[in-house]
């Protein structure tokens, strides 16, 4: 049996009560929507990425249940300060540990996104987890359509 | 409305529970370690052994395609297939069975409508009537025939207590309108509309009426002459019935009227290259070969309503909503999306501070199955200002318990969120 306790752990539920970084950035050179038809939620991220491409701010606005809320926090403090390059690699490990038997990501200041790895238990809510990280890859890859969990 | 005449009387509810729930399979185990507590017959309902039985012994036994086989098999199919014509018929208090047309479901019915009818009637410059609590099932093909024809889609508005406001009725309905598309029972907040009314006005402007009865044919019985559509779709699995199995009633003279909808085998009289005759009703609207034991097993789905009667289903619905209401009152947080006048099948509510997607995976631990999410009628969670609510739905088998443990179960969400 899987226990939802494991999927609703404190800090996810810390950051879906107080999200970090939720506003609009008045920086931003970088942005994009996702959205999940199955739950109705929506989430807009800002992003400043500069020359270098470093993400130097990140803030999102939206999202809905307590698992995309926390998700979009969590990434937002996680991923702020680092290069693109290393970001699409956490990505990648980060969707392995809520589908397979992958690890959490590795690396100084990662050990947050481990909170999120109840989620593979929960097949239904994997698109609540991930439904930022697309959002964020779009802005990336600087498309302008809407990303779409379905 | 004169359904509430039936449902106050005393004693109305007949029914041997623990008998009605030893014959669904699926309703017999556990989920999670929790015993599985089904509100989500809105959805679809669970289905009865005597279902099930059906759909295997027309595999099992006379297996073979209908209206056209010479053979003894064939003979049998066909005669079952017919058969469940009539017992459609005799649920809509239909004077003919050849109004029945099965379709694949709700859906199914109302495109074809539109698709048919629909584009011949609504031309540049009319109008189409839905309302507020559509079910996208019952907004999308009439938008679809709207943008295809240059036509309005106009919309009946919704009061805060989730009942269709029908005092401009007047000025919604002109002779613009040419289709007036309603839902009887809203899927989403289970409002009962007073359609009577809003047919009885559409047909003083001369407007076809259609109504998706996908949520009352569960759940209350119809009279489709006393209602005085032109029109009435449900789907068999939403009435203990296989999922593939629906119906369109119409009246007959407009179905004899109107042209085919998909060409194919079954639905012809001769074919040659120069010139195609057609089936008569219904079969004209029955291209290919149907979903054959979907059909017979809605027949069986029927037949057990019938042994239980409707009046008994909605008394003992009614009696369990009732409950279900007064008791989510009492839990703090729990706030009751819409108050309508009369209720059937679900009920809609929000909890304080939780998402409804995450008290939907709490309760599934727990072993309670409701629906989180917009129910598919979008326009209406935005009409209250809500992206989803969680929805809890009753059926023939509902019981008293399982209000009690949908709000155990809301009481532990509480915990976890506090």
């Amino acid at each position: 049996m899987n226990d939802f306790r494991d999927l609703y752990q404190e800090m996810i539920l810390d950051h879906y009560r107080s999200p970090r970084n939720f506003g609009p950035l008045e920086s931003q050179n970088l942005s994009a929507r996702g959205y999940n038809p199955l739950c109705g939620d929506e989430v807009e991220l800002h992003l400043y990425r500069d020359g270098d491409g470093i993400l130097r701010d990140i803030s999102f606005e939206g999202c809905g249940c307590a698992i995309s809320t926390a998700s979009a926090s969590i990434l937002s403090e996680v991923l702020k300060g680092r290069p693109e390059n290393e970001v699409r690699g956490i990505f990648e490990e980060f969707h392995k540990m809520i589908t397979e038997e992958g690890t959490a990501p590795e690396g100084e200041g990662l050990a947050k996104l481990k909170v999120f790895s109840g989620v593979k238990n929960f097949p239904v809510r994997v698109k609540c987890a991930t439904l930022v990280w697309h959002t964020l890859i779009q802005a990336l890859n600087e498309k302008e359509e809407e990303v779409c969990t379905e | 409305m004169n359904r509430q005449s039936h449902t106050d009387e005393p004693g109305g509810t007949s029914l041997d529970l623990a008998t009605v729930r030893s014959l669904f399979p699926c309703l017999q185990q556990q989920i999670h370690g929790n015993p599985l507590v089904y509100l989500d017959s809105a959805a679809t309902t669970q289905k009865p052994i005597s279902v099930l039985e059906a759909m295997d012994g027309y595999y099992r036994e006379y297996c073979s395609n209908i209206h056209r086989g010479i053979h003894t098999l064939s003979e049998r199919a066909t005669a079952k297939y017919e058969d469940v014509r009539n017992k459609v018929a005799a649920l809509l208090r239909a004077p003919d069975p050849r109004s029945v047309v099965f379709t694949s479901g709700t859906t199914e019915a109302i495109n074809l409508v539109a698709r048919t009818i629909g584009r011949e009637r609504v031309g540049s410059g009319d109008e189409v009537l839905i309302s507020a609590m559509e079910h996208h099932a019952n907004i999308v093909p009439w938008q679809m025939l709207c943008e295809e024809q240059g036509a309005t889609l106009r919309v009946i508005p919704c009061s805060d207590e989730g009942d269709l406001i029908l005092d401009d009725l007047v000025d919604l309905i002109s002779e613009k309108t040419r289709i007036v598309a309603i839902g009887h029972v809203s899927n989403a907040i289970g409002t009962v509309n007073d359609i009577k009314r809003i047919i009885h006005s559409a047909r003083e402007m001369g407007a076809l009426t259609v109504v998706d009865a996908a949520q009352s044919v569960p759940h209350m019985n119809i009279d489709v002459e006393d209602l005085g559509c032109d029109f009435l779709a449900f789907s068999g699995h939403k009435v203990y019935g296989p999922t593939g199995s629906g119906v369109l009633w119409g009246r007959l003279e407009l179905l004899e009227a109107m042209k085919p909808w998909q060409g194919g085998g079954d639905m012809i009289r001769t074919v040659s290259f120069e010139k195609t005759t057609y089936a008569d009703v219904p079969l004209k609207f029955e291209a290919g070969t149907p979903d054959i034991a979907a059909v017979i097993g809605l027949g069986a789905a029927l037949d057990f309503v019938n042994e239980i009667g409707l009046d008994a289903i909605y008394a003992h619905e009614k009696e369990l909503l009732d409950e279900a209401v007064a008791k989510l009152d009492q839990v703090s947080g729990v706030q009751i999306v819409g108050r309508p006048n009369q209720r059937a099948s679900s009920i809609s509510f929000v909890l304080d501070g939780v998402h409804p997607h995450d008290v939907g995976t709490i309760l599934d631990q727990k072993g309670v199955a409701v629906r989180a999410g917009h129910h598919c009628a979008m326009p209406l969670m935005k009409r209250f200002g809500l992206v989803a609510t969680i929805r809890a739905s009753f059926g023939v088998y509902s019981e008293s318990e399982d209000v009690d443990s949908l709000v155990e179960a809301i009481d532990e969400v509480k915990v976890i969120f506090r």
